[in-house]
């Protein structure tokens, strides 16, 4: 997703010469290093220094651009936050902070690399829009849309490398809005980003046991499409989040608000990462699987 | 405006007018800062109307104060050049009013919100990129506290500006060697000298008396212009009422009746 992610923003910047990168010492791969060449000017590395990198960032807005501040999750959003707030959210500046290889992706890496909150913590700042696109494709439209847009500063929450394409035949997508992937009318699924694949996973299984079952994905975490999350709790006899977050403040908290607002009456059941810091390495799914993201226990939970 | 051009008197009116016009605001409302509005007065003059070229909303320049907690001085300039109304003025911290004890970005003349130390010379740097960026000749002046220089992201900043080439950035510290618990320099020796150390982070350098216009003025006409420039400035906390002068109570106080009676008087005999 990275690579799809500077190759959109490398066409971006083509067209608009107000674009900039502003990374914290990312590794130049593919089209970020034809970035950096051919746009020498617009690529500004700050080194190991996020703080620097937000506030750079905001003065570039300040002064009319429309600059992208990009690295690894953790250190674009939890590090540099009071800048993040006072430059970005209080000044209401149009500059979209990129955290990559989000959730549990770094999974040899350590929980020092792990970001579990990202969403609740985003979401909370007045003015911030929140995205996180669920494969190359999406994170295309997601990224043009953030290149494009002046209403404020966006979270884009992006994976790493080798996420399958999930969304070649699905609804146009819409910024703010539920994306059905698939519809059926019995269970439907509710999630968002690199996990998608597991949960179009369960989705095969659930309707090779002759299930009818929607697919979407909430790309737009803020706004949430209240009004999209109310109809499908209201046309499926069984919503299940599945989110690569923590419990609270995500995804899964936010649909049992609306669903307790609207009074619901389907089943709903929540699959997040746990409110811990697990310290097991290996793949990302091992790590998933430890903190019980796996498609074995969620379809025993919800079979 | 050039150095040649410089009206030493005048200079010296407009900031008694300025100190003057702060304690008239401290009758009605107390939370100011005035000790270091006080102590960066002649700085701020100096950078609006001396150095800025067309001070107001259409100059190519732009000013940031980055220790935003000074920001009286800044309203007050910024009054005087009919940027903000008397009007704006009259009902600072009211609720019917728009200016609060910090500046506040999407205000007339005010570039960025501020207040929160260390996040003033970040977006000078964005700001200073943006003007090479669009090829604009555009100066980024910036006045920061030396209370900041104790934020890593200052430094973040410091690196990046002379590491990045900016030479469109020229930036003053109010060095009034006071923060809330005391003197900076006995909080941070190791801080000191100052100006040595954004020497060797490749920044040119100037030392000056922070309270007299002309040395002001000097410094930033006559900078190589090949590097970021950063002139540390001396100067005295609550420059100008006697009992104000490095007093740190009025970091936050604001004078009582007879405080306000004594401070006018001794203001009247400066000009």
């Amino acid at each position: 997703m990275r690579n799809t992610f500077s190759e959109t923003l490398y066409a971006e910047a083509t067209a608009n010469p107000d674009i900039y990168i502003v990374v914290a010492d990312i590794s130049p791969a593919g089209s970020m290093g034809k970035f950096s060449s051919e746009y020498p000017e617009r690529f500004i590395n700050v080194g190991v220094a996020e703080q620097s990198m937000i506030g750079i960032a905001a003065g570039l807005a300040l002064k009319g651009c429309q600059p992208f501040a990009y690295t690894i999750a953790t250190f674009s959003l939890y590090r540099p936050f009071e800048m993040i707030r006072d430059d970005l959210c209080y000044q209401n500046l149009p500059v979209t902070v990129v955290g990559m290889g989000a959730g549990v992706i770094y999974s040899t890496l350590g929980g020092t690399h792990h970001t579990q909150e990202d969403i609740a913590i985003a979401s909370a700042l007045p003015n911030m829009q929140v995205l996180a696109p669920c494969d190359p494709l999406e994170c295309i439209e997601a990224t043009r849309w953030c290149a494009r847009q002046k209403n404020g500063p966006v979270y884009l929450r992006i994976g790493k490398a080798g996420e399958p394409v999930l969304t070649a035949n699905a609804e146009p997508w819409q910024f703010g809005k539920l994306r059905y992937l698939r519809r059926g009318s019995d269970v439907c699924i509710l999630t968002y980003g690199v996990i998608t694949a597991m949960a179009t996973a369960i989705a095969d299984k659930l309707a090779a046991q002759g299930r009818s079952v929607s697919l979407v994905s909430a790309h737009t975490l803020k706004p949430l499409d209240r009004d999209g999350i109310t109809t499908a709790l209201q046309q499926h006899s069984h919503v299940v989040v599945i989110e690569e977050h923590a419990p609270q403040g995500g995804l899964a908290s936010q649909v049992k608000q609306i669903a307790w607002d609207v009074r619901a009456t389907c089943r709903l059941d929540t699959f997040t990462l746990q409110d811990a810091f697990i310290h097991n390495y290996g793949s990302t799914n091992d790590l998933l699987a430890a903190h019980g993201l796996s498609p074995e226990r969620i379809l025993a939970t919800i079979g | 405006m050039t150095q040649a051009s410089f009206d030493g008197k005048a200079a010296r009116i407009r900031c008694q007018r300025y100190r003057r016009r702060i304690l008239d605001i401290s009758q009605r409302v107390s939370a100011l800062h005035i000790g270091g509005a006080f102590s960066c007065t002649e700085i701020v003059d100096g950078i609006y109307n001396e150095l800025m070229r067309k001070p107001g909303l259409s100059s190519p320049d732009t000013f940031l104060m980055s220790k935003g907690h000074g920001c009286m001085i800044q309203y007050v300039v910024l009054e005087e050049l009919g940027v903000l109304t008397r009007a704006d003025l009259d009902a600072y911290c009211t609720p019917h009013g728009r200016l609060g004890v910090h500046p506040d970005y999407g205000n007339p003349g005010i570039e960025a919100s501020t207040g929160s130390l260390g996040h003033g010379l970040s977006m000078v740097v964005g700001m200073a990129l943006a003007e090479r960026g669009k090829r604009r000749d555009g100066m980024i002046y910036t006045v920061l506290s030396d209370g900041e220089t104790q934020e890593g992201s200052t430094w973040e900043a410091v690196l990046m500006a002379s590491s990045m080439k900016l030479t469109n950035i020229v930036a003053f510290i109010d060095n009034n060697d006071f923060q809330s618990l005391g003197r900076t320099s006995e909080t941070h020796p190791s801080l000191y000298p100052l100006g040595a150390k954004f020497e060797a982070f490749g920044w040119e350098t100037a030392e000056i008396d922070g309270h007299d216009s002309a040395a002001i003025v000097r410094a930033a006409s006559a900078r190589k212009g090949d590097r970021p420039l950063m002139v540390v400035a001396r100067t005295t906390k609550g420059k100008g009422v006697s009992y104000m002068e490095n007093a740190p109570i009025w970091h936050y106080r604001a004078p009582n009746k007879d405080e306000y009676a004594q401070a006018i008087s001794e203001l009247e005999t400066q000009a």
